[in-house]
């Protein structure tokens, strides 16, 4: 499923860009590739990896984060040790971007209940999507009464999933941190371990689902 | 309406253990049992509404809203599917005017699915208001339906020359028998139970029934082939004001009709099984446990009963001895693991079929907090052989651990499927010749429950409880079936007759069926089958009863023995996405309701 | 009567006929469970308690222990499965601890810490079930029953002894059911009784709800397995 692009569109990621001086980009290079990403979520679980406060400072001696929702990169650069995932499968482009993320990152972590198993917005796969839409766009109380009621549709627009997937029911996914979002000692301390050549370990005391 | 249900609860003098039966009187006189029902049988009996209703929505042919006038069930076993099932029920389900599972306009039919019914060798077969139709094509469907319509009963309609259903030619006129054999040991014609049974009185005190039993090494041929003398001896020593004998004849077991058979025609052999095993024990009470699917044979087997009290071998002082006995029959309403023991007690105290935790065991505490011996009919039967001709008689026949003869209810891919007595030790391949299997690729034994065998690699394996340990059902698949379409009808099977009270049984079941969908959809890989085996271990070590520790046995037992049919499915992951995602199915929904929402504000 | 068994390889003393889940715990073993009770008669219904007794499965809280018998608690293969079963109610109800008023005092959920659990390995279901919001008292959140059967087992009417919940239909169409009028008659601390004694947050007293921050809830001040442990549970 990959939208065929238009012949004469331009993307952003091709726009020529400034390169870095080669010291910095050299630096960069050397170190661990990241790249994160959220899909249907609430990118709370970004704000908890952002909450490690200094142990960030830290990591990012060891981690360059390439693509993620703090940069402005639209693609992922190259080859990635890690891809940090949060949110769950809930439109087309998510399928999409989340097979680029399985083909280009090494090891890849489901971040989050919505990553983990659909969380918040799974709550809709207990309605069957012609429900949902019906009180999204026909029936909603916020609806403007004079207007044309609209079910979006439409090739420029992704696909809505008829259920919301967990990231590990569509592509393999090598580790899971629960929570709702992840408490940021526990971001920390699973990549701390992953990029320090450690194994995957979240003890019982970490874990959590809310 | 009241009045009616007030008749009903003193018919059983408001005794709370036979909820079942007055469920089924409520349901026989009214159709279905109504909430006004409930409340006035709860508040009788001193329980509350929703005890009522536990039990009430357990069982499959109970019905607690309006289900037609007429209830129909068709039989829809990988037996059935073997032989024109598809035609007649399109035929049934076009006839009527309904789909499958619910109730026509005019409320005259309620349709329904049923598990195996006990005629495999006779399918298509269906039941309509308790009673069954065998053979069924698409005319017969048609007529039967037509002449439901005009305002025949079921009743009419197969027993058109209104034979008298206390008698067994009520009986053959409905199903066959199918007995293919000439008798070994059962089915011996033309005993004299009353000389037997005074014989044996005379002869031996109670020990040395249970001495002659031990003697001949008979095992219980429900399955698990526990002893039945050691069952008899542990119940003798068993402390109880009360013990009771409980004939096994909920034969659930896809694939085995041999205890219907039995019951039809040697009613009396399993009657006086029942009798020495209360001697043996010290049992005066004895119910057989009679599933609902054979309503048919009740009122023949009542009779039986009467005969024997009016010959004096049931009741008080039985043919002048001390001994008192008699028999109830239970019948049952729809539940495939009231086979197991502690299932079928709870059903016989009027409550849901759920297997109870053991120990503690029933010979120690089982119907009523008493000691209660379980026995299966094919048990029963060859136990009045036993204290007839002796123990020694009966051990020679067989192998060392395995006496006497197996019953074999054969179906499936032979030109002979039907009840055969074997003697023990017999090979497979003895068996298919005798039944005419020419072109058989496996046989399941014992039912899904059971074993899948390759006739390739386990012709010459025996029947016996130390090899081929069957109980009864062997069902015959050749060259042409596929398996894999057999194993997720037995997987639908367990789910669909799963108690739910236990998390591997109720839960797991359900993902070992969805992973066989996966395989026969073309969407399983190497990492499936890796799966599917631990889960499968998983619901075998875990569950609370045989039901679950048995439902993951087709899976097993098929990737041992024929795991081509799973590779020949299998594939291999290209690109990133997993095999078993589906894409179609993800991206289908939205525009569906668009093009659904979009009509309908246009 | 003092008997010994061997857990883990270690041997420990026993009374004759208590079940293997307390001799553990009297020892220092943790073994989970959801459906067991101290001092109430055991429904073996969740199986998270399984154990190997001399090399075979067996749920813990359904065997009394007999002189030298060998169990295994802490072996891979069991433990696998003990994890397994919690993962499959995580997939087979709808458990969304963010919004769930029983997070951090529930069963399920500590029990899942404990096991180690990160991710169900079987498919999330997403099966629709009803609340049923009859009762004045209290509210029943189908969404998260696991079918453990204490509330039928242990719950009943002060007046008549009659049943308060009940379990309708069977196999996957079971579902827990609430009798409302006698419910209505249940006292506030019968209602906090029950509410407790649910594993999860199916049963929920319609008065009280997120009563501890985060940080302070039951499984987070003790954990269930030291809460288990001191046998102090409940």
């Amino acid at each position: 499923m990959s939208h065929a692009h238009k012949k004469d569109e331009i993307l952003s990621h091709d726009l020529p860009a400034t390169p870095l001086d080669p010291k910095t980009q050299a630096i960069r290079d050397a170190k661990i590739q990241v790249a994160m990403i959220g899909f249907c979520g609430c990118w709370g679980c970004t704000l908890s990896f952002l909450d490690m406060d200094e142990g960030l400072l830290e990591l990012l001696e060891k981690v360059n984060i390439t693509r993620s929702s703090m940069t402005d990169t639209k693609r992922i650069p190259g080859r990635m040790a890690l891809g940090f995932i949060e949110g769950g499968i809930a439109n087309s482009e998510n399928i999409e971007v989340l097979e680029e993320y399985r083909e280009n990152c090494d090891v890849l972590i489901s971040v989050g209940a919505c990553a983990v198993w659909g969380g918040v917005p799974a709550m809709r796969n207990v309605v069957p999507l012609e429900e949902c839409f019906r009180e999204a766009y026909i029936d909603s109380p916020t609806a403007v009464p004079s207007a044309k009621k609209v079910i979006p549709f439409h090739e420029d627009l992704p696909i809505i999933t008829t259920t919301v997937k967990p990231l590990h029911e569509v592509v393999k996914i090598d580790y899971f941190i629960p929570g709702c979002p992840p408490d940021g000692g526990a971001i920390l301390k699973v990549l701390d371990d992953l990029v320090n050549g450690r194994g995957f370990d979240l003890p019982s005391s970490m874990n959590r689902y809310d | 309406m009241n009045d009616e249900i007030q008749t009903i609860l003193s018919n059983y003098h408001s005794d709370r253990t036979r909820l079942m039966d007055m469920l089924w009187d409520v349901q026989l006189q009214q159709g279905y049992i109504s909430d006004e029902a409930v409340s006035s049988l709860a508040k009788d009996l001193k329980i509350s509404n929703d005890d009522v209703r536990e039990t009430l929505t357990f069982y499959h042919f109970f019905h607690d809203k309006p289900f037609g006038k007429h209830k129909v069930y068709l039989c829809d076993t990988t037996i059935a599917k073997m032989s024109g099932y598809d035609e007649v029920r399109d035929a049934l389900s076009n006839e009527i005017g309904t789909a499958f599972n619910s109730v026509d306009e005019t409320s005259t039919f309620g349709l329904g699915d049923a598990n195996c019914i006990g005629l495999s060798d006779q399918e298509p077969a269906m039941m309509v208001d308790n009673v069954v139709f065998t053979k069924l094509t698409p005319n017969k469907v048609k007529d039967i339906i037509s002449d439901l319509k005009s305002g025949k009963t079921a009743e009419n309609i197969a027993n058109p020359k209104n034979i008298n259903s206390k008698e067994l030619a009520y009986v053959e006129n409905m199903v066959d028998a199918n007995i293919k054999t000439e008798s070994q040991v059962l089915f011996k014609a033309n005993r004299d139970y009353k000389s037997i049974l005074q014989t044996c009185l005379d002869k031996h005190i109670p020990e040395e029934v249970i001495e002659e039993i031990t003697l001949a090494n008979l095992r219980g041929r429900g399955g698990a082939g526990f002893p039945t003398g050691m069952k008899w001896k542990f119940g003798r020593e068993a402390e109880g004001a009360e013990k009771y004998i409980i004939c096994n004849a909920d034969e659930g077991e896809p694939g085995t009709f041999k205890d219907r058979v039995l019951l039809s025609h040697s009613p009396k052999d399993v009657l006086l099984g029942m009798i020495a095993a209360a001697y043996a024990v010290g049992s005066r009470h004895g119910i057989i446990y009679l599933r609902a699917e054979y309503w048919y044979l009740k009122d023949f087997l009542q009779q039986q009963i009467q005969d024997f009290r009016d010959e004096g071998l049931l009741g008080k002082n039985i043919l002048g001895s001390k001994l008192e006995f008699d028999i109830r029959i239970q019948m049952g309403a729809g539940a495939y693991v009231c086979g197991d023991e502690t299932a079928l007690i709870e059903s016989c105290e009027g409550k849901r079929g759920t297997p109870r935790v053991k120990p503690p065991y029933p010979i120690n505490q089982g119907y009523l907090g008493m000691p209660t011996s379980v026995n299966n009919v094919e048990t029963l039967a060859a136990a009045s052989y036993i204290i007839e001709k002796g123990g020694d008689w009966y051990e020679e026949m067989g192998t060392d651990d395995s006496t006497g003869t197996r019953l074999l209810s054969v179906s499936g891919d032979c030109e002979n499927p039907g009840i055969y007595e074997i003697e023990w030790g017999t090979t497979l391949n003895e068996v298919l010749e005798m039944i005419g299997a020419k072109d058989a690729k496996a046989v399941q034994i014992s039912g899904p429950a059971g074993d899948t065998l390759s006739v390739k690699l386990d012709g010459e394996r025996e029947f016996c409880y130390s090899d081929l340990s069957c109980n009864g059902s062997l069902m015959v698949f050749n060259q042409s079936r596929d398996l894999l379409n057999v194993v997720r009808d037995f997987e639908k099977f367990f789910v669909e007759e799963s108690c739910g009270i236990c998390v591997p049984c109720r839960a797991g079941g359900v993902d070992l069926l969805h992973k066989m969908e996966r395989f026969i959809d073309g969407r399983g890989c190497q990492q499936d089958i890796e799966e599917i085996t631990t889960w499968s271990k998983l619901l075998k070590g875990t569950s609370r009863c045989g039901l679950g520790t048995a439902a993951p046995n087709p899976i097993l037992a098929t990737l041992e023995k024929f795991p081509e049919i799973y590779q020949e499915k299998l594939v291999e992951q290209k690109g990133p996405l997993l095999p078993s995602f589906d894409m179609d199915d993800a991206l289908s929904a939205h525009e569906l309701a668009y093009k659904k929402l979009t009509q309908e504000e246009a | 009567m003092s008997i010994k068994v061997t857990i883990d390889g270690k041997e420990v003393s026993a009374r004759d006929g208590d079940n293997i889940i307390d001799v553990a715990a009297e020892n220092g073993v943790y073994i989970p469970s959801l459906c067991y009770v101290k001092g109430k008669p055991c429904l073996g219904t969740c199986r998270t308690c399984s154990v190997k007794v001399n090399g075979n499965v067996m749920a813990a809280c359904t065997i009394p222990v007999a002189e030298g018998m060998e169990i295994e608690v802490n072996e891979p293969e069991v433990t696998d499965m003990r994890k397994a079963l919690v993962e499959l109610l995580f997939s087979e109800g709808n458990h969304n601890c963010p919004s769930c008023e029983k997070s951090g005092r529930c069963e399920l959920q500590a029990t899942g810490y404990e096991v180690d659990m990160m991710v169900s390995r079987f498919p999330y279901r997403f099966t629709p079930r009803v609340v049923d919001h009859s009762s004045k008292t209290i509210f029943l959140q189908r969404d998260r029953c696991i079918f453990c059967q204490r509330c039928v087992d242990m719950i009943r009417d002060e007046k008549t002894g009659e049943k308060i919940f009940s379990i309708k239909g069977r196999g996957t169409h079971a579902r827990i059911e609430i009798d409302t009028d006698l419910a209505n008659e249940m006292s506030p601390q019968q209602v906090r009784e029950a509410s407790d004694l649910c594993p999860v947050g199916c049963i929920i007293d319609s008065t009280q709800g997120y009563d501890d921050p985060i940080g302070k809830r039951k499984f987070e001040v003790k954990t269930i397995r030291d809460r288990a442990l001191e046998r102090t549970h409940r």
